[in-house]
């Protein structure tokens, strides 16, 4: 009775079905926009069919289909979809505040747990990334030596396998004879930390080493750490390797050398630069940056950060760039101009967020690029879309084309021109 | 001692006197910029226009200038010339950045903790740089007194450094920062409410100490002993009196206009909101006010109060009429500023004028030093920045900087190493990697109170 009482409330409560801003998805003619495929060179004047979430068509001469909704992006550009090779973005909410954050479990030797177990596909900062022609992230977690599995999403979905792209990998982080922030370390104090960090990560492995050859018999008991890593010894699953200084990448090469593990990434990278040809002649791609970030020894030049990127990737290096961000991974495209800028040039930076990221993730084969049969991961855009001054006017990801909104933006248009402002009633009445 | 001693002695103490009066006066320059873009801020944008530095003030600015005999002359075809750039919100050069012992420490300065071999200040002005707001911490809601100074890079002398003449600025802090510190300490205030009352409380104390010295100076004949000196509440005064600016670190929209009705009730009328990422819902407040702000091109989500941020925060005050800046606090974000601005075309389409204002004439007026800088005027200081590019382009380099028309940065004959002094206890392979972060200096120092409370506490 009492239900029956509350509901026409409830539904009297309810927003206006013609206010809420939805994904739409339909066969899609995009048509008459400059197409940069990345992988094909630029079509000045093309055409994207899209059907089912695919890239069906791509051309200059591309055959209109009666039955898609065609829409005309003459004078603007389209781009295959940005991919941040390193975020936080779903596993952290707030900073500050631990029970809003889910990238940091406890334990050394966590590999078992699950990033993608941990998105939340309704964080604030989805939306606020993906109008900036983000569509998708490696969402990363960390801590210890061996912290987790990385997933690759799409900044769309309900759940997280809507939003799974497809690619996982185990997080290490390598022994670092960085130097702290705080409470500054003695040469010997970093080795002996070094080798005891190092002993921590070869057990691992040996023992894990050992569990895949046992697994399956009678004296494997379940293992779950020890399997998660089994993917990584057959091959199958990608490490990725967290490294930075240059002693430690060095490190870090021998190590996968000695292992002969086959699927590796190396992260971070900051000082990829002065070992530029070792990582080339290595052959293991790398994900680095911040592309932003200060240099790591105050005896290196201004903008070495900046220059990073462009080093690596003349050297021969595979490169990939990330933001290592969570709210703001949406300045992805700005590390890659400052990349560009830097060295690198626009057509390697455009590379390194697009189809170098998806290939280092082994998805490239669905995303990275505009080509027929991949996912419609693609945005429109005015112009340059490492220029702060061009606008994203459209994301479609998965072949879904995303509301165009976020909190940010409703902000903006609730208070660009606040009601009421300084006053509540303009006329004065006698109460 | 014997006379030599004295005499050499004496010979020294003059040296000594001399020398320093000599460093008093920092390096002046001359320096004429040819057939650059101009962007002047306050008068348009000139095309192939001369700029001429005279013993560090803009002489003139115009077309086929004449370089006087010994100034530098600058190709600038193709370039781009904008004064330099001045961020209101800043802790490098410091070497310390909170004293947090107390919820009101007025007395203490940043001028004693200046550091002029923090090589983030060479940095800085590889960025455009020329001015920076050197600002204390955020852990107490009355902290210490702020430094501007000017990055006359080379110096060991702290003095050196300093914008001679540039207003006094205090840093003043609401929300979470401060409540956090006294909240582990059980102490007032744990709340915006209490942050409120002890605002009132301690400018009330500040009028009481202001008349009880008042009455005293009236009747000097009289035996009265003098009121007891506080050099906290004669910086409590100085700001009622209008002759120290106000910098309060702030978020929430409901504590930026708390503050405006404190300071409306006891008369003070300069304030500039630091970060202020909910100003934009009080926006025609502020305006109305006179208050400005200086915000985060589009941090946010690092901690509650700024959860509800906006990235179109600098376009809506702007647009609503309040003075605002775009600040770095940060050693990274304050090398490209230029870029940071840039970024309020793409949230909330701002012209390039407007944007650029918000690096340069607005942190000026912020700071109260816009009748010296901010804008490329005749009679203004030879503070200028020179990109390969327009600046707002995000493939713009910085090319050269200049402070009082002395060069401190040039890309063509910069090296990497700039370090002045070298820690002799350092190691060349002293590695440390950026962790973004980590680039919040807010709170440093003001943690190892909390340190040391946590200790000396019983809880645990």
């Amino acid at each position: 009775m009492l239900s029956l009482l509350i509901l026409p409330a409830c539904l009297y409560a309810q927003v206006n079905s013609s206010d809420i801003i939805r994904a739409e998805t339909s066969k899609y003619a995009l048509t008459n926009a400059k197409i940069y495929t990345v992988t094909n060179g630029v079509i000045e004047k093309g055409t994207i069919i899209i059907n089912n979430g695919i890239i069906e068509a791509v051309g200059a001469n591309v055959q209109i289909p009666g039955d898609a909704q065609v829409i005309d992006y003459s004078g603007q550009e389209i781009y295959p979809g940005m991919i941040d090779s390193g975020t936080r973005l779903g596993l952290n909410e707030i900073n500050s505040i631990a029970e809003a954050n889910d990238f940091r479990e406890f334990g050394k030797i966590t590999p078992q747990m699950q990033a993608l177990t941990a998105v939340n596909p309704n964080a604030v900062a989805i939306p606020v990334t993906r109008v900036s022609g983000v569509t998708t992230t490696l969402t990363m977690p960390a801590g210890g030596p061996l912290p987790g599995t990385a997933a690759t999403i799409n900044l769309f979905g309900y759940t997280p396998d809507q939003m799974y792209a497809g690619s996982k990998g185990v997080v290490m982080n390598f022994p670092s004879t960085a130097q702290r922030r705080w409470r500054p370390r003695t040469p010997e104090q970093i080795e002996k930390d070094r080798e005891k960090a190092q002993k921590v990560i070869n057990d691992a492995w040996d023992k894990a080493e050992l569990y895949n050859k046992i697994k399956g018999t009678e004296e494997a008991r379940y293992y779950p750490e020890m399997e998660a890593l089994t993917g990584v010894i057959n091959g199958e699953t990608i490490l990725y390797i967290e490294v930075n200084g240059a002693k430690d990448i060095l490190s870090a090469i021998d190590w996968v050398k000695d292992r002969g593990y086959q699927k590796v990434v190396l992260t971070g990278v900051s000082e990829g630069w002065r070992v530029a040809d070792s990582l080339a002649a290595s052959g293991i791609p790398v994900i680095t940056g911040p592309v932003l970030s200060t240099p790591t020894r105050n005896s290196d030049s201004f903008d070495a950060a900046y220059k990073n990127p462009g080093t690596m990737q003349k050297a021969g290096v595979k490169v990939a760039l990330r933001t290592m961000d969570t709210e703001n991974s949406r300045n992805l495209p700005y590390n890659a101009g400052f990349a560009a800028a830097y060295g690198m040039g626009r057509e390697e930076a455009l590379k390194a967020i697009t189809i170098n990221a998806a290939e280092i993730m082994g998805v490239g084969d669905e995303l990275g690029s505009i080509e027929v049969g991949k996912k419609a991961n693609i945005f429109i855009s005015t112009g340059d879309p490492f220029l702060t001054s061009s606008k994203i006017l459209d994301v479609f990801i998965d072949g879904y084309k995303v509301p165009m909104t976020s909190r940010q933006i409703e902000l903006y248009d609730e208070f660009l021109d606040r009601k009421p402002g300084l006053k509540k009633h303009e006329t004065k009445t006698d109460g | 001692m014997n006379l030599f001693k004295k005499i050499t002695g004496l010979f020294f103490f003059v040296f000594v006197l001399v020398t320093a009066s000599i460093q008093a006066q920092t390096k002046k320059g001359d320096v004429l910029i040819k057939n650059g873009t101009v962007i002047t801020i306050t008068d348009g944008t000139l095309e192939n226009t001369d700029v001429l530095v005279k013993n560090g003030k803009i002489d003139r600015i115009g077309k086929n200038l004449k370089a006087p005999r010994g100034a530098e002359e600058v190709n600038a075809t193709g370039m781009f010339v904008m004064p330099g750039i001045i961020d209101a919100h800043s802790h490098i050069a410091g070497t310390s950045i909170n004293e947090g012992t107390s919820q009101v420490t007025a007395e203490v300065s940043m001028e004693d903790v200046v550091n002029p071999i923090d090589v983030s200040i060479y940095r800085a002005l590889a960025g455009g740089v020329t001015s920076i707001h050197l600002m204390h911490g955020s852990a107490n809601v009355i902290g210490g007194q702020n430094e501007t100074l000017k990055l006359r890079w080379g110096t060991t002398d702290p003095d050196d450094l300093r914008f001679e003449g540039a207003p006094r600025t205090i840093k003043f802090a609401l929300g979470e920062n401060p409540t956090r510190g006294a909240r582990r300490r059980g102490i007032q205030p744990q709340s915006r409410m209490g942050v409120e009352a002890m605002l009132r409380n301690t400018f009330n104390d500040a009028l009481k100490y202001k008349k009880a010295w008042e009455d005293y100076r009236a009747n000097r004949s009289s035996n009265k002993v003098a009121p007891e000196y506080s050099l906290r509440m004669e910086t409590m005064v100085d700001i009622l009196e209008g002759e120290i600016l106000v910098h309060c670190h702030s978020y929430r929209a409901d504590e930026i206009y708390m503050l405006m009705k404190v300071f409306s009730d006891f008369g003070i009328e300069r304030l500039t909101f630091q970060h202020a990422n909910e100003a934009y819902k009080v926006a025609p407040e502020l305006a109305e006010f006179g208050a400005s702000a200086s915000v985060f091109s589009d941090w946010w989500a690092y901690k509650l109060e700024v959860y509800y941020s906006t990235a179109y925060n600098a376009a809506i005050l702007t647009k609503n009429g309040v003075t605002t800046s775009i600040n770095s606090d940060s050693g990274e974000l304050i090398r490209h500023l230029f870029h940071e601005a840039a970024k309020t075309q793409k949230y909330g389409d701002l012209s390039d004028n407007e944007a650029l204002a918000l690096i340069t004439l607005n942190p000026a007026k912020q700071l109260g030093i816009d009748n010296r800088v901010g804008s490329l005027e005749k009679g203004k200081d030879g503070d200028i920045a020179i990109f390969d590019k327009h600046p707002l382009s995000i493939y713009a380099i910085p090319q050269m900087t200049f402070v009082d028309g002395v060069k401190y940065f040039d890309i063509n004959t910069d090296k990497a190493d700039q370090r002045i002094y070298i820690d002799p206890e350092s190691s060349i392979s002293d590695v440390q990697i950026f962790h973004a972060e980590n680039q919040h200096r807010c709170m440093e120092g003001a943690d190892i109170v909390n340190l040391y409370d946590l200790l000396n506490s019983n809880e645990e």
